[in-house]
């Protein structure tokens, strides 16, 4: 569903994503894993398209997307979640959730408010409480249902369990299973691996933006020299 | 008591008026975080357009509110033209080169507007029922005020419904608030761009339009207007809307009132209180603080030093300059005194703008205080030369850190509105306060003493003023205060955590470029034998603003290239073609979105990729 290849990507002089390399399959979920400024944002931007990669591919359904506006994309099936959030904060839930708003693609069950709404019950319960006066994971639940009122084929989610409550990880993590169950495919970018792996198919591990181990999670438990090497906390 | 009433309603029907200008001023620059100055020429267009379509129509009310409301159609098409041709390019520009482009799209309508309706003020027959009276609390009140009053309210309404019930009003408040993330959640900013800026445009013409019965189409709308919505959309709040509508009521009963109470300063104190709100609020009544855009880090202007062939070239045109008088006639002179000047102006509005990073729409304002100074003591008190060329710098910077001391802790467009303000209240200053200043008419005879009156020696004067100011300003940017200066506009947190005092460092960066400024003026005051109220006006200011613009801001020699070219080319318009303007608006436009590093910029940048091949 999306392929990766040789994505460079720069901050102004600062080359960050070196050699990027993906690939997932409809309907899997992948985790990007890596240490704090490994590069796991970078690359969802430069998928999405809020950062322009200087080169390489990224193939989406076959087509190759990399440079393309990020409306352009998102309409094409990618729903990006950001690791800040980025809530509208002067607009309602039920705003915020109309900003994302577009058409279902064929064959696709369009998200509703309603649908969301049982998802993620605390949202139904403050339709109309702005975005800036929401607790951190009711923020978080508001940023993914509002992409997902884009009915995307493909879901970006970065670090969904940044800073949250045990509590909110355990629902958020219910949550993601039910979209998984859904036939969503996702990639995941997480620096939690044991959130990561109750929800994960396969693990790509990045450092300083390049690709330096992937399989699946299962090998990922069982490598413990890897896990030692990259994801020591 | 009789009079309060009726002044009332008329500050009410003016804050009307303004709320109509400043609305679509303040929706645009919401989304689209540009400060448009073009504004005031939409609403221009919306009176001349305005005055073209009623003027054909029969004259009843029916076909005058149809007639309006095509008007605001016409404008907010001609908006959209001028985003689709000109803005969409300069959306990743600084802010400054997005500015300077809209001030092209000024200088390119007044010149096409001239062109197709005459330079003659053209008022409009008013037919009787425009002209009739209603009786309110024992008083007659013209009727159309009180349809312009009702129309304010009306209009809030009315966008208040677009905004929060519709969605596109909804994509519009989000965008305002974090554009980025609507464009990833499917979101095309180009489209909404577009079709905001259409409404502002249309709210901008239905306000020219509707202005027309109590007033005229003339060529001196644009500014005027925008210098009155400026200061509504700064007391306001920038992008807020309720905030425009209170301050349009503000500062229009603060007009009515002003007029009868106090005719001579009335410019003053609007800008007085726009100053005394911005003190206590900084963000106006209604603003919020601006979120840093995003991307904006990336384009911070850094100074380099220029590579040694370039410090060869200037020294090679430095050595012609001063030969300039014996191979140059009397007229060049004079051009090439007015470029000394503009050296001047450039490079001490450089020193604020590019390593201050304060931004000023008001530069002229020290340049007219300088030449006012020297005038004022020529004229006043019989003082020669020297003495004035001394007390133009010390005037200006004295007035500098007084005006400072309250802005340099304002940030971004806030600070360079204000600025725009201060030049506004020095003009209205100068051109009001006749007795001492001789108003419009100006002071005349301010001569030089006979041994410096030749063409000749006028422009060495300038010419060692001007190239000594402007090595001492470089020599400040590579001191150890130069280096402070730029770490404080990187940033201020930063700067602060290691000790410096950022509000004083801007404050003697303002106080610098002001003097050397002021410096200008004067010389510029004994070139010309006069010092006039236009010194201070706004177009003076953008011209700076053009010439460093032209240079481009990252390289110190940036602002003395632009301030040539500048020279040159509006001398050569202005002799060449009457349509000088609107040239000088295409080739800013052209330039600015071919070459958004301006044209030293561009030539270094060129420069270094031929050697590096
Ligand atoms: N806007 C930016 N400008 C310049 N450099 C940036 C910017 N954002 C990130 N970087 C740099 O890019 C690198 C990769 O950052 P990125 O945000 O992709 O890391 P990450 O893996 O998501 O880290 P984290 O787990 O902390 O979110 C880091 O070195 C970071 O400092
Ligand atoms: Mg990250």
């Amino acid at each position: 569903m999306l392929l990766v290849a040789g994505l460079n990507a720069h901050y102004g002089r600062a080359h960050i994503l070196r050699d990027m390399a993906l690939e997932i399959g409809a309907g899997e979920v992948m985790v990007l894993l890596g240490r704090n400024g490994a590069g796991k944002s970078t690359t969802m931007k430069s998928i999405i398209g809020l950062l322009r990669p200087t080169s390489g591919r990224v193939l989406y359904g076959g087509r190759d997307i990399a440079g393309e506006e990020p409306h352009r994309v998102a309409r094409s099936g990618v729903g990006y979640v950001p690791e800040d959030r980025r809530v509208f904060a002067d607009l309602t839930v039920m705003e915020n959730l109309e900003v994302g708003r577009q058409p279902a693609r064929e064959g696709q069950r369009a998200w509703t408010p309603a649908r969301l709404f049982e998802l993620f019950p605390n949202l139904g319960r403050m339709r109309d409480r702005p975005g800036g006066r929401m607790s951190g994971g009711e923020q978080q639940m508001l940023t993914i249902a509002r992409t997902l009122m884009g009915n995307p084929r493909l879901l970006l989610l970065d670090e969904p369990s940044e800073g949250l409550a045990p509590v909110i990880v355990e629902q958020m993590a219910a949550a993601i299973l039910a979209l998984k169950a859904e036939g969503l495919t996702i990639l995941l970018a997480e620096q939690n691996p044991h959130f990561a792996g109750g929800i994960a198919d396969r693990a790509t591990v990045v450092e300083k933006g390049a690709v330096v181990w992937s399989g699946s999670m299962a090998a990922l438990r069982a490598d413990d020299d890897a896990r030692r090497r990259y994801l020591a906390v | 008591m009789d009079s309060v009433l009726p002044q009332l309603l008329t500050g009410l029907a003016t804050a009307s008026s303004l709320f109509l200008v400043a609305s679509g001023l303040t929706i645009i620059f919401g989304v689209t975080r540009i400060v448009n100055f073009s504004h005031g020429s939409l609403t221009m267009l919306g009176a001349y357009i305005g005055w073209s379509i009623l003027t054909r129509l029969p004259r009843d009310p029916a076909w005058f509110a149809l007639g309006i409301l095509l008007t605001a159609l016409a404008t907010a098409l001609i908006g959209v033209l001028i985003e689709r041709v000109v803005l969409r390019r300069v959306y990743r520009a600084p802010e400054l080169f997005q500015l300077l482009a809209t001030f092209g799209v000024v200088l390119i309508v007044q010149d096409a507007t001239l062109w197709l309706w005459g330079a003659v003020e053209l008022p409009l027959p008013r037919p009787r029922w425009l002209r009739g009276f209603v009786e309110v609390a024992g008083g007659r009140f013209p009727f159309y005020d009180l349809v312009l009053i009702a129309i304010g309210p009306v209009v809030l309404g009315l966008l208040w419904l677009v905004m929060n019930r519709t969605r596109w009003g909804t994509l519009v408040r989000a965008a305002t608030l974090d554009r980025e993330m609507v464009a990833a959640l499917g979101v095309d900013q180009r489209r909404l761009f577009t079709s905001v800026f259409a409404l502002g445009a249309g709210l901008a013409g239905l306000g020219g339009a509707l202005s027309l019965p109590n007033a005229s189409a003339n060529l001196g709308i644009d500014l005027s207007v925008i210098t009155d919505a400026f200061v509504v959309v700064v007391v306001g709040g920038l992008g807020s809307l309720p905030g425009a509508f209170v301050a349009s009521l503000l500062i229009g009963i603060l007009q009515a009132f002003g007029i009868v109470l106090v005719p001579k300063i009335t410019l003053v104190l609007v800008f007085l209180v726009m100053a005394v709100v911005l003190v206590f609020r900084p963000n106006g009544l209604m603003g919020r603080p601006q979120a840093e855009a995003r991307e904006a880090a990336l384009a911070a202007p850094v100074v380099r030093a220029a590579p040694p062939a370039l410090r060869w070239l200037g020294a090679v045109a430095l050595v012609l300059a001063v030969l300039a008088p014996f191979g140059a006639g009397d007229y060049y002179l004079t051009v090439l005194t007015d470029a000394c000047v503009a050296i001047l102006f450039a490079t001490s509005l450089h020193f604020m703008m590019g390593p201050g990073g304060m931004a000023s729409f008001g530069h002229a304002a020290w340049f007219g205080i300088g030449a006012y100074a020297a005038g004022l003591l020529l004229h006043w008190a019989g003082a020669p030369m020297p003495l004035g060329l001394l007390a133009a710098p010390v005037a200006a910077g004295i007035v500098a850190a007084l005006f400072g001391w309250f802005v340099v802790r304002l940030s971004g467009v806030y600070l360079s509105m204000l600025t725009l303000a201060f030049a506004q209240i020095a003009w209205a200053v100068s051109f009001q306060w006749v007795e001492v200043t001789g108003g419009d008419n100006g002071l005349l005879g301010v001569w030089p003493p006979d041994w410096a009156r030749s063409p000749r020696v006028t422009y060495w004067i300038a010419l060692a003023l001007s190239v000594g100011v402007a090595l001492l300003l470089r020599r400040a940017l590579y001191a150890p205060y130069g280096y402070a200066l730029r770490a404080a506009r990187d940033s201020a947190a930063r700067a602060q955590s290691i000790g410096l005092d950022v509000a004083r460092l801007r404050l003697v960066a303002l106080v610098i470029a002001g003097a050397a400024c002021g410096l200008g003026g004067a010389i510029f005051s004994y070139g010309k034998g006069g010092v006039f109220p236009t010194y201070i006006s706004i177009p003076h200011s953008v011209e700076a603003l053009l010439m460093v613009l032209l240079g481009g801001l990252q390289t110190v020699a940036g602002p003395i290239v632009g301030a040539l070219v500048y020279t040159g080319l509006a001398d050569l318009l202005v002799r060449s073609t009457d349509l000088w303007r609107l040239v000088l608006g295409a080739v800013i436009v052209l330039l600015v979105t071919a070459f958004p590093e301006g044209i030293a910029g561009a030539a270094r940048r060129l420069w270094l990729r031929g050697r590096e091949a």
